[in-house]
């Protein structure tokens, strides 16, 4: 988690702060956490957030889904409007008050409660102490069932050929392309292919899209044939903004080829029902 | 002012959005870059092979670009002390035009008619080759790629390589169009034109000028890298050197130089080091035989004291000018160097020309990303670029008579209707009760979503809300849980 | 107030109530990776440059004139610009006294405004001694000199350079503390690691851009 690096003097001349250590993951499953579930997730793809809601359950863990959630405030925050962002900020804070993880299914949401939250706050030391505790018990799905749930999958399906995009915060700001690898690699009919220029952008980037339609097209197109030429049946994310980004151009494209959370797969792979 | 005449309605069409969807229907242009870039990231990944060393390096690098903004008054001041005792004449200019008169008086001093420069992408924000051209001085590119594009009537399209969106036989049409020698696309033979064609220029030219890849003020060096051997050219064969640099250039011991110059190199191109690197403490002495009589160097602030006068955006001076943050830009790699109109491109482009000309002038800069950090990544300095691109973007859409102004033309993003609807998502999204109503009724009617969607919809099909929204389907859930529990727990 | 004045008044305001960032140079960062063993000196030095188009001979001291002779011949060059006063130069006008089929040699012993166009038109070759070589990035360390001016080295199409091999040293860091470079710079000094190139069209690699097309090291190996 990146610390911010502020000099008591405002003037001062900034430094990089230095490299994050690798995360420190509790040695037990906790009994409860919360869920996030996220915006785009709690309108448009509400089954991976109970796919999520699922995987937690069974390995024991009891869910909360605090009812007054709502958004994580990104998209005012990286359009500008910092102010709003805050005060939606703030009104996310009060209902994860409880001293036990939450697990967000998707990693620029976790990104922004661990790496944007404490920016937002700065200005006030009480409310920052509690967004630093929150964000040192915010996990990106996959990295919670990974390393502290230490889940050992059982593949029930079929032989596939998937493909795996990873959203650009989840990526940059926690290693989930590799996180999310490791837990394809426990399913046995399960082969992961590249695609080219797997680690490039997808073009969403929140109001981008709807910004700058022209190249974000581009980028999204560009991508989509990048996956379909991997040869994967399935593509796969953990990001739902990449998610609706991806696969809203195939719809558009009319290509055959579809995205899906990384939840749901998994979920329905080990045997799951809803 | 009226704020009310002020205020741009969010859809105007900017110069931007013009040339970057111009350039996206160009398949050749498209092409170019794409092959370009993917070999530049190759060739730094292979040189940046240990991660360790790479991330170690960076921090070094970070750390001395630090320090020496942190006194960069005083090492300006040394510099400036060090530079003039070797004989070296220093100049201070706050406007490219106050560059250009500098410039001027010297070419008048000397009578020059002449001039050759090697790359200087100061000299590119003065636009010296126009100004000295409209006064009858010819100002001529040695640098190939510069040479290029000048001959070509264009602007250079990346920093370090500035005929990149060029291919061979572009390159071979315009030297058989301006040169008069037969067509070839064989680039062997069109660099021996080249360089038959710029050799008479560096043996005639009055004046040389060059840029400074780094000043360094304990010793009142300037150091120049470059692998053609025209930056040697032009500080040692003219009788007079005008060196053109930022006022962030300097570094404050020659030993810094060391890993700025590793970090350079690797980053710009995948090499250890660069043919020559030319350092120059001062003008001819008198027992030597060669070398300019009078070295002059221009130090120019053009905004960088704006961006230096808030701590967070004072990180842009860190930039050493390697070109990886473009050479990573998904969209730099779609859109190329020209559509962003201005002297630097991607994304140092981004961050730094709105101090350069003022944020009204490029409005839409901040916001040409998607904020994939790809940049930020390998910064070989790490300066934070998503991080000031989002700063900028927070300046762009202040109310112009704001107080605190950190920048010029802040605001000209301004829209009274954006921020109405920003509000009213705050709204929504801080009251559950609002946001409830919000989904049920997102979901209950989402067979009514138009099939055009404003700018959505012209790359993805209509977006369709679920059925039932996770709010409403974790609460049975839970629901069910807990009464399964008190069941089984009867 | 004068630009200077105004531009200093800005930044120290900006400034104000910050204290200057200490010097934490990491001296072992920029010379343990870049460390070699003695024996490898030549090794790496030869194999950085000959990447990049250098030519590489070895020789010893007393057959360094004797294989330039050679190279000069092979290459059918008119003649050969070099610096008779220095010591290596003397070596060479020895050499070539008693070898008449070798071409002229040429002094570069008067200013440049006296003969430019006879060094632009009619130099092509030139022969330089060095300061030493780096090896971490197969580099030669040049001071111009009165005798061996900054121009011999650049302008000539093809360019001999003498190098001791006892002078090769493990990198740049380690150049500037032995041969105390901070302490007094001289009008120029270089790093030149190869033959001029350029890749401004498509990236395809071009040699003899500017400066020589040719680079031809002799390494003395006196280590």
């Amino acid at each position: 988690m990146s610390d911010i690096f502020y000099n008591a003097v405002p003037n001062a001349t900034r430094v990089a702060p230095p490299r994050a250590e690798p995360r420190k993951y509790p040695t037990t499953k906790p009994e409860r956490v919360y869920l996030f579930g996220t915006c785009v997730v709690d309108l448009f793809y509400p089954e991976a957030g109970m796919d999520a809601i699922h995987l937690l359950e069974r390995e024991g863990i009891r869910v909360e889904y605090p009812q007054g959630q709502s958004c994580c405030g990104q998209p005012a925050y990286t359009s500008g409007y910092t102010d709003q962002a805050r005060e939606v900020a703030r009104s996310q804070l009060a209902l994860f008050a409880g001293d036990y993880p939450v697990v967000v299914p998707s990693g620029s949401c976790a990104g922004m409660f661990r790496e944007h939250y404490p920016d937002l706050f700065k200005d006030e030391p009480e409310t920052l102490k509690q967004v630093r505790a929150l964000a040192a018990r915010t996990y990106e799905l996959t990295e919670f069932l990974l390393f502290v749930c230490k889940v050992q999958l059982q593949d029930s399906g079929a032989p596939i050929r998937v493909a795996l995009h990873t959203s650009c915060s989840a990526r940059r700001e926690m290693n989930t392309h590799l996180h999310a690898r490791e837990l394809l690699s426990q399913l046995a009919n399960v082969e992961r292919v590249d695609h080219s220029h797997e680690s490039e952008c997808c073009g969403f980037g929140g109001t981008f899209s709807v910004r700058m339609p022209d190249i974000s097209g581009a980028m999204v197109v560009d991508k989509t044939r990048s996956l379909k030429e991997s040869g994967a049946q399935q593509v796969l994310t953990a990001d739902c903004g990449c998610l609706m980004n991806i696969n809203g151009s195939l719809e558009k494209q009319r290509e055959s080829l579809r995205g899906q959370h990384l939840a749901t797969f998994l979920w329905q792979r080990t045997g799951g029902e809803r | 002012m009226n704020t009310q005449a002020r205020i741009p309605v969010i859809e105007v069409e900017e110069d931007f959005r013009e040339r970057a969807h111009d350039a996206l229907g160009d398949a050749q242009l498209r092409g170019n870059f794409r092959r370009a870039m993917d070999s530049l990231m190759t060739k730094r990944a292979v040189a940046f092979s240990d991660p360790e060393e790479r991330e170690d390096l960076r921090t070094l690098g970070n750390a001395i670009r630090a320090r020496a903004l942190s006194k960069l008054p005083d090492l300006l001041e040394q510099l400036e002390r060090n530079l003039i005792r070797n004989g070296v004449h220093v100049h201070w200019a706050e406007t490219v035009d106050e560059a250009n008169a500098i410039v001027l008086s010297i070419v008048e001093t000397h009578e020059a008619k002449q001039v050759i420069k090697g790359k200087s992408m100061v000299s590119e924000e003065m636009e010296m080759n126009d100004f000295l051209g409209a006064r009858g001085v010819e100002c001529l590119e040695a640098d190939m790629g510069e040479y290029i594009v000048q001959l070509d009537h264009e602007k250079p399209s990346h920093i370090i390589m500035p005929a990149i969106h060029k291919n061979a036989g572009q390159v071979g049409t315009l030297f058989h169009d301006k040169l008069g020698v037969e067509y070839t696309t064989d680039v062997d033979q069109l660099i021996q034109i080249g360089r038959r064609v710029l050799r008479k220029k560096f043996f005639e030219a009055d004046i040389g000028v060059s840029g400074v890849n780094f000043a360094v003020a304990e010793t009142g060096t300037l150091l120049l890298v470059e692998n053609e051997g025209n930056g040697r050219m032009c500080t040692t064969v003219p009788p007079v050197h005008i060196a053109v640099t930022g006022i962030e250039k300097v570094v404050e011991n020659l030993r810094d130089v060391v890993p700025l110059l590793s970090l350079l190199t690797r980053s710009a191109l995948g090499i250890p080091i660069t043919t020559y690197v030319n350092m120059i403490s001062g003008p001819r002495k008198p027992h030597e035989l060669d070398g300019p009589q009078e070295v002059h160097l221009v130090l120019l602030d053009n905004g960088r004291s704006q961006a230096f006068a808030d701590s967070e955006l004072r990180q842009t001076l860190n930039c050493i000018r390697c070109g990886a943050c473009m050479n990573h830009c998904p969209v730099y790699t779609r859109i190329g160097g020209h559509a962003y109109g201005e002297v630097y491109p991607g994304p140092i482009g981004k961050i730094i020309t709105p101090h350069m000309v003022g944020l009204a002038k490029v409005p839409d800069h901040p916001s040409a990303s998607s904020l994939c950090g790809a940049c930020g990544e390998v910064c070989p300095v790490k300066i934070p670029i998503p991080t000031l691109l989002r700063r900028l973007r927070e300046e762009n859409v202040k109310a112009p008579d704001a107080p605190n102004q950190v920048m010029r033309g802040q605001g000209s993003k301004y829209s009274r209707k954006e921020r109405f609807i920003w509000n009213a998502w705050a709204q929504l999204n801080r009251s559950p009760a609002l946001y409830r109503v919000f989904g049920f009724f997102a979901t209950r009617l989402r067979s009514l979503v138009p099939a055009k969607v404003g700018p959505w919809t012209q790359n993805h099909s209509a977006p369709k809300p679920a059925a039932r929204s996770l709010h409403e389907m974790a609460r049975e859930h839970l629901a069910k849980q807990s009464a399964e529990k008190s069941g089984e727990q009867r | 107030m004068s630009a200077r004045q105004n531009i200093l008044a800005k930044l120290r305001h900006s400034l104000t109530g910050a204290t200057p960032i200490a010097d934490n140079f990491n001296e072992q960062l920029v010379t343990e990776p870049w460390s070699y063993a003695p024996e490898q000196r030549v090794a790496q030095l030869r194999k950085l440059m000959e990447a990049v188009h250098t030519e590489i001979h070895l020789c010893n001291e007393a057959d360094w004139p004797t294989v330039l002779g050679q190279l000069v011949l092979d290459r059918q060059l008119p003649s050969l610009l070099i610096a008779p006063a220095t010591p290596h130069g003397r070596r060479v006008s020895a050499h070539w006294d008693v070898h008449p089929e070798l071409p002229p040699l040429k002094a570069y012993d008067r200013p440049v405004e006296d003969w430019k166009t006879e060094l632009f038109d009619d130099t092509p070759a030139s022969f330089t001694t060095t300061l030493g070589a780096i090896a971490a990035t197969g580099s030669l360390i040049m001071w111009p000199t009165r005798e061996e001016p900054r121009l011999m080295s650049l302008v000539p199409p093809v360019h001999f350079a003498l190098l001791r091999a006892s002078q090769i040293y493990d990198n740049f860091y380690e150049v500037q503390q032995k041969q105390k470079w901070a302490e007094g710079m001289p009008t120029n000094a270089l790093l030149v690691s190869g033959p001029s190139k350029t890749a401004d069209i498509e990236q395809v690699l071009a040699y003899g851009a500017h400066g020589p097309k040719d680079l031809v090291v002799l390494i003395l190996e006196d280590a």
